[in-house]
């Protein structure tokens, strides 16, 4: 260790003012306290201990938890593959394609980010944050495992910069970003965003029957139909108990590349609550207020989507991820405690509202976060009225 | 009618060294400094004496041209060594060589029965030249307080839940009479009451729990249950216009030696705690002891950092500073001037934190004391929010909104979401928490002086 520590300190003086790469200072400290926590000690005046918490270890406590997501969704990219090519196939071979697929949009993701993280870093003379660990990794995750890898590229540079840096950077944001990225390929390039894009083919020809269309699709299509229910649509799937409850759960099935499984999701939702890292009231609201618009539509019945049973919605499309992963991003979530509550409502209420009475996205929760990330300070807004009510009318007494 | 409050938010920091319930008092400092720099809102201090003046244990040193009637004066008798000023001529420190016996300034002796009928002007007249009278600060804003203002309530925290913090029914054994008198003044300055607040977590010692003429009230929960500003929050909360004093039980207890015994009792006994001292105890010596002596050779380590006051709210001082003015704890440390490879994600039991992210396991053990040194664990970040201080914050305010809206410079904003109710020392531990390393107690106050400008 002291070794590396020697190069480093060695390399410093060209990274400092007047010298030779003084500009991109940043990106070497950001190397440097990478592999060493630096010697920086407490002020004067003020705390003279620090918690040994650190943006860092709070980034990184997300993408732990991110991991069972991302690890199934390697072994389901290959497991789709497989079975849509009608073959056999052990778990390390589906793995292996998973990785093959998954891999590149991981390093596609972080490299285009951090390249955009890294200049911004330099122009406006800031420390390099670390927001983007979270953020390189939920990208690759909410997108088709068929996407091309420049629209990962390009999306994740749109929403850096549009979304993040426009701002002023980590913190300043009010879109998600990731959902920003993903919002802005899918309007951009619809085309490789839905439809057929769910299983990743590579050279190989599907078997007979196969079918690419999500839960989502195929729950949206019986509804229009209007000739079956969506629970028996679901179970009479092409390949066998495909969608039926407990897969569904499970999350073996086509999809964004970690948004599959609900089971995972909940895992991550188990690390983010036990670490204190993720809002539970944001989890708990989102998952009651989707339930409650789904009895809410239960109640009018409608038509065949609204009379889906309400605990369905949350273990199709991305509802789950999105209301662990995404809702909870602290800088864009509401930040009143009061107010977590109504936002994560909110998005619950939004995503189902948009899953069954708009025919133009089948999946609703991209838009949900969004919207309420821009509503997010207004509910705030009102939390906070209200605390300076209540010290009004104190004073008032 | 008395009052129980039981707070749940907040975080006690156990560090290691905590002083020992015994008393040394055979040591004797070279040198006591009065050091301007410890009171709020002085604003044009002027020196009353010059090198080489001799002065008594309450004669005057200094006052503020603003407000002449208020001295601050000398806690030994002795000799004005020197008076060091820093950059743009900052008055720092006034100096005394102290006399082998203690010669006192000679103030108005009263007997108990003719305290009950002092008037208000008379209390004054004792009060402000004494030296106790930067002891009585004025909420809002955490200043000296201003003798002319009659406030609406005053209030006394009897116990101290900082970091290591002495207690005070500890260094003020014996004292009931002095402490009872104190109050007894402190009645007359109000129209409103005298608010005593105990620490409803520990034994009532008899210092306290026979007090009369007051309002006790006692509150439960981690730090900062302590804090003066805490407790007011939840019993009589300031509004805008409202004027309340606090004062320290060391302060009571000065006061009832002043009108008892007509001097300025500045002796007091301090704990010297942390992790690298030897022998953590108490020593009895005066206000603005230098500190080398307590502090000689009784360390197990070199590098260290000395702070008067605590962890979380005291300054840093030099190995041979001085006992700040409304300190009872000097908190020895040691330096967090290390670097660590990939720190920022091993796992370990071994550091404090208040949060349960991947590989902070204090948590589990809430109970161990712990060895922190002065390292930040971690760089300055931007802002984001996690909603943390709320989880440290026991009032109903919103310290993010409230701390956005002191660096907006939004001063109505910042009056509606409570200024008025904090000073530094009660969002201390925000900044502890804080994962993005700000200077939360630093903003805090540059808001107040907004606040006092504006």
């Amino acid at each position: 260790m002291k070794a590396i520590k020697d190069i480093l300190d060695k390399q410093r003086p060209m990274f400092q003012r007047g010298g030779k790469y003084e500009k991109f200072y940043y990106l070497f400290e950001a190397l440097e306290t990478f592999m060493f926590t630096p010697d920086h000690t407490t002020g004067a005046k003020g705390v003279q201990v620090r918690d040994a918490i650190d943006l860092k270890r709070l980034m990184m406590t997300v993408v732990i938890a991110m991991i069972p997501c991302l690890l199934f969704g390697m072994w389901n990219v290959g497991h789709q593959h497989y079975i849509a090519t009608g073959q056999v196939a052990s778990f390390l071979e589906k793995f292996a394609i998973g990785c093959y697929v998954v891999i590149p949009m991981l390093l596609v993701s972080y490299t285009a980010g951090g390249v955009v993280e890294v200049i911004f870093a330099v122009i406006r003379k800031h420390p390099i944050n670390e927001g983007f660990l979270v953020t390189g990794m939920l990208i690759p995750l909410i997108l088709p495992p068929t996407i091309p890898l420049w629209q990962i590229a390009l999306g994740t540079i749109f929403a850096v910069v549009i979304a993040k840096e426009a701002f002023g950077g980590t913190g300043m944001n009010v879109l998600n970003i990731a959902m920003t990225a993903r919002a802005f390929l899918y309007f951009a390039y619809p085309g490789q965003m839905s439809g057929d894009v769910w299983t990743y083919m590579g050279d190989a020809t599907p078997v007979e029957g196969y079918s690419g269309a999500t839960a989502l699709a195929v729950v949206y299509d019986t509804s229009v139909a209007g000739t079956n229910t969506v629970v028996s649509a679901l179970g009479d799937s092409w390949y066998a108990s495909l969608y039926d409850l407990k897969n569904l759960f499970f999350g073996a099935m086509p999809g964004s590349v970690g948004e599959t499984s609900t089971l995972m999701v909940l895992l991550g939702a188990a690390i983010l609550i036990a670490t204190g890292v993720g809002s539970w009231k944001i989890i708990a609201s989102v998952f009651g207020g989707a339930l409650f618009m789904g009895y809410l539509f239960n109640a009018m019945g409608l038509n065949a989507y609204m009379a889906m049973p309400p605990h369905y919605h949350l273990v199709i499309g991305g509802l789950a991820f999105g209301a662990v992963f995404m809702a909870t991003d602290p800088v864009t979530a509401a930040h009143t405690e009061t107010g977590k509550w109504i936002y994560g409502f909110l998005i619950g209420v939004l995503t189902v509202i948009i899953r069954v009475v708009n025919p133009a996205y089948p999946e609703g929760i991209m838009l949900a976060v969004l919207l309420m990330n821009v509503f997010a300070p207004l509910i705030d807004f009102y939390v906070v009225q209200a605390n300076k009510k209540r010290r009004l009318k104190r004073a008032t007494i | 009618m008395s009052k129980f409050v039981k707070l749940k938010k907040g975080f006690n920091i156990n560090l290691a060294g905590v002083a020992k319930k015994r008393i040394v008092d055979s040591i004797t400092p070279n040198v006591f400094a009065l050091k301007p720099t410890d009171f709020n809102g002085i604003e044009r201090p002027k020196l009353s004496v010059a090198e080489g003046d001799t002065v008594k244990a309450g004669s005057p040193l200094m006052f503020d041209k603003i407000r002449p009637e208020v001295k601050f004066t000398a806690p030994v008798s002795g000799e004005v060594v020197e008076i060091r000023r820093g950059d743009r001529r900052k008055l720092l420190e006034i100096k005394i060589l102290p006399d082998q016996r203690i010669e006192y300034e000679n103030f108005h002796k009263y007997t108990i029965s003719a305290i009950s009928t002092l008037s208000r002007e008379d209390i004054l007249k004792q009060l402000l030249p004494s030296g106790i009278w930067p002891r009585i600060i004025q909420r809002p804003y955490g200043v000296i307080a201003n003798p002319a203002d009659k406030p609406k309530a005053i209030f006394i925290s009897t116990f101290d839940s900082h970091p290591l913090a002495p207690g005070f029914d500890f260094i003020l054994k014996g004292e009931e009479q002095h402490f009872q008198t104190g109050l007894d003044i402190l009645r007359r300055l109000t129209p409103g009451k005298v608010h005593l607040n105990i620490d409803s977590d520990a034994e009532v010692s008899p210092l306290f729990g026979s007090v009369t003429g007051v309002q006790v009230n006692k509150f439960s929960g981690p730090h900062p249950a302590g804090n003066v500003g805490v407790q007011i929050h939840h019993l009589d909360p300031i509004n805008k216009g409202d004027i309340a004093w606090t004062i320290s039980p060391y302060g009571v207890t000065q006061i009832g030696k002043l009108f008892l015994e007509g001097i300025y009792d500045a002796s007091k006994i301090f704990a010297l705690a942390g992790p690298p001292v030897k022998e953590p105890q108490y020593y009895k010596t005066f206000d603005g002891a230098c500190i080398d002596q307590f502090i000689n050779n009784g360390l197990s380590n070199d590098n260290v950092r000395i702070i008067s006051g605590n962890a979380l709210t005291g300054e840093r001082i030099s190995a041979d500073g001085y006992l700040g003015y409304h300190d009872h704890l000097v908190t020895v440390l040691t330096e967090g001037n290390h670097s660590e490879f990939i720190g920022w994600i091993l796992p370990t039991s071994k550091k404090l934190s208040f949060h349960r992210a991947f590989g902070l396991f204090s948590f589990m053990n809430r109970d161990e004391r712990y060895d922190l040194d002065t390292n930040t664990y971690g760089e300055e970040r931007a802002f984001v929010q996690t909603g943390v201080f709320e989880r440290v914050t026991p009032m109903d305010i919103l310290p993010t909104h409230l701390l956005k809206a002191i660096m907006a410079e939004d001063y109505d904003d910042m009056e509606a979401l409570g200024i008025y109710e904090v000073i530094e020392e009660d969002l201390a531990l925000c900044e502890f928490v804080d994962v993005s390393k700000h200077p939360i107690q630093s903003i805090v106050r540059d808001g107040i002086d907004l606040m006092l400008e504006g």
